[in-house]
């Protein structure tokens, strides 16, 4: 069966400017990169990345954009919402140092994997950009594990001043790196990956899904590629080939909508 | 490999394993990876005049048995759609078209364009459980029916094919009005109307709160449906419902259908479900010494 499981919530934690953390009791394994779908019943139900993870409790975190995470950030604890999943296939951690680019709430679906690498022993640099300093978060949360953190802002505020991906590039040229993940605005991601070259890359899409179980066809890329299932993490080398990439989505009728 | 061929009307197939409409299908990548998994004819989601979002989330959840969906008809409308159907244009796989539209002139419209885009033969939905003013309240009207395929018949040269609804009770008698109207095949069946409630909240899960029921659970009202029409009704028909094997499409042949439907098989056994249906057919067909599918066509009432 795939069909939500009512939990209710234990904490909600404000992380910044309009982003908030909550975390409910969902017992079993995830692998980082995957997600959920959340289902706020009368609302809606939409897919939110694992941020959090215990055998017992998971967590998300979003911004505030719209009607459902609206409603998901004035839930208070014991609120009920429904959880089903987690769906998609995560990241395959690869290399001894590794660099990780979150580019606005990018790095909240990211964070559990910088952890998994911290937990192997392998080297972390983190670069978290945000429009501005005030949209920042889980930068705190990142240095705890132990990766080596690098900020930008868009408008100068606090770290470097400019495109997460162009502060990569500057690290890409300064460090040895052997794998590149990364999860933000699509433009920042393609030209991340014309940055690294022939550096291993992977990369986690956004797409609006609705079954989520691969059978709709609403979050298809390229050739028929469902984000849902044989993603969201996609590898470079497939994403070369992908024209959507960093061009287009769909709304949820299917029309184009450029990035 | 014994030969698959099939016909439908003027439809050619390859094999008789098509794609159902509304599945993997939301654009000319998705289609393609199915023609690629061998499916042996696509049908396209269903197509309006103007873009439709669709209903909200939940659309989709898988039961015990069975997927219980209510999407609400999302398309792009038929002048974007049709860029999707036109690049496929190279392919020798039949495309077919499904549109949906409250009256015969919009459905005219729609089947018009259809066929300038490259579709090779048109599915009327008029048997969608969930869509207001669409689908299967344009399919219990029975001179309505009739007037849409008239009209769509005296516009365009390619075939018409009619889906149809379990959900009807004079199901014969409408089989034998969509012949008597001139319709080239029926297509039978589209979702089961259904519903699921959590328990927990005591709300329906699907935004929609009823939607179609499809998958395993539905295969005997599938088949039972197609042995009824081809008893009675001298139509080509294409078996939709639960078949998610080999097996279950012979038992639609056998039932009396020329061709089958695949849908959400692909959530069971993913895309590559066509091909693994076509080899577990063919086995079936050598261990019982059939030379071809027409053999088994109706083998159940013949
Ligand atoms: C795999 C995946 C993981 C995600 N993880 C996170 C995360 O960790 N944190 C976070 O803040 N956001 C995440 N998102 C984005 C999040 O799903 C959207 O922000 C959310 O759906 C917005 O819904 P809304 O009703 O609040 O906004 P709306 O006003 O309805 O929409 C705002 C935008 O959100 C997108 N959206 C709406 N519904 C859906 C849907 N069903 N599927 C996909 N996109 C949709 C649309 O593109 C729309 O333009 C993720 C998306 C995907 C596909
Ligand atoms: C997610 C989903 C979307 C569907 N969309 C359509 C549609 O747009 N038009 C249509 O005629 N049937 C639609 N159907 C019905 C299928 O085409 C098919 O008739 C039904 O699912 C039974 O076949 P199955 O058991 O192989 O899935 C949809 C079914 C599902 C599961
Ligand atoms: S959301 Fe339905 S296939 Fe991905």
């Amino acid at each position: 069966m795939n069909i939500p499981t009512i939990t209710s919530i234990v904490t909600s934690f404000n992380e910044a400017s309009d982003i908030k953390t909550i975390t409910f009791t969902y017992p079993g394994d995830v692998s980082p990169g995957q997600f959920f779908m959340v289902w706020i019943p009368g609302v809606d139900e939409i897919p939110m990345s694992v941020s959090f993870a215990t055998k017992t409790m998971k967590g998300i975190t979003f911004r505030n954009v719209g009607d459902a995470t609206l409603a998901l950030y004035q839930l208070k604890k014991g609120d009920k919402i429904g959880i089903r999943g987690p769906y998609g296939n995560g990241f395959s951690l690869k290399g001894k140092h590794l660099l990780f680019v979150g580019g606005g709430t990018g790095i909240a679906m990211l964070a559990l994997a910088i952890e998994q690498a911290r937990k192997k022993k392998l080297k972390a640099t983190v670069i978290i950009g945000a429009k501005t300093k005030n949209q920042l978060f889980f930068e705190g949360r990142m240095r705890q594990c132990g990766a080596t953190v690098l900020v930008s802002t868009d408008d100068g505020s606090t770290g470097y001043k400019g495109y997460a991906s162009e502060l990569a590039k500057h690290v890409l040229k300064e460090k040895h790196i052997d794998a590149i993940y990364t999860c933000g605005p699509e433009q920042m991601m393609k030209t991340l990956l014309l940055y690294c070259k022939t550096i291993p890359f992977q990369a986690s899409l956004e797409r609006y899904m609705k079954c989520a179980l691969g059978l709709c066809g609403q979050c298809c890329i390229g050739k028929g590629l469902r984000v849902c299932l044989d993603g969201p993490v996609f590898d470079g080398t497939v994403l070369k080939k992908i024209k959507d990439f960093g061009v287009y989505h769909r709304d949820a009728s299917g029309r184009k909508i450029l990035f | 490999m014994t030969d698959l061929a099939t016909t439908i009307s003027a439809l050619q197939l390859k094999n008789p394993t098509m794609l159902a409409s509304g599945i993997m299908d939301e654009d000319v990548g998705s289609m393609q990876r199915m023609i690629d998994c061998g499916a042996g004819a696509i049908v396209t989601k269903s197509i309006g005049l103007h873009p439709r979002e669709g209903y909200l989330n939940p659309t989709v959840i898988e039961l015990e048995y069975g997927i219980l969906n209510a999407m609400g008809l999302p398309n792009p409308g038929i002048d974007i759609y049709g860029k999707e159907i036109k690049a496929l244009e190279k392919t020798k796989i039949p495309i077919i078209g499904s549109i949906f539209a409250a009256n015969a002139k919009d459905f005219v419209t729609l089947a018009i364009k259809m066929q300038h885009f490259g579709a090779n033969a048109v599915e009327l939905n008029v048997s969608c459980p969930h869509a207001k003013h669409y689908g299967l309240e344009v399919g219990s009207d029975a001179s309505l029916l009739r007037e849409i395929i008239s009209s769509i018949k005296h516009q365009i040269h390619i075939p018409v094919f009619v889906k149809i609804s379990p959900n009807i009770m004079n199901l014969v008698e409408v089989a034998q009005n969509i012949k008597n109207a001139q319709a080239d095949a029926i297509v039978a069946i589209n979702t089961v109307k259904g519903m699921k409630i959590d328990l927990e909240t005591g709300q329906p899960i699907l935004a929609n709160k009823t939607g179609g029921y499809s998958g395993k659970a539905i295969k005997p009202i599938g088949i039972r449906c197609v042995y009824d029409i081809a008893q009675n009704v001298d139509i080509p028909i294409i078996g939709v419902g639960g078949i998610t094997t080999g097996e279950d499409a012979i038992e639609y042949f056998m039932a009396g259908a020329s061709a089958v439907q695949i849908g959400s098989a692909i959530y069971y056994r993913g895309p590559e479900v066509f091909k693994h249906i076509c080899k577990e057919i063919d086995l079936w067909l050598r261990k019982h010494n059939y030379k071809n599918l027409y053999e088994l066509i109706g083998a159940a009432y013949l």
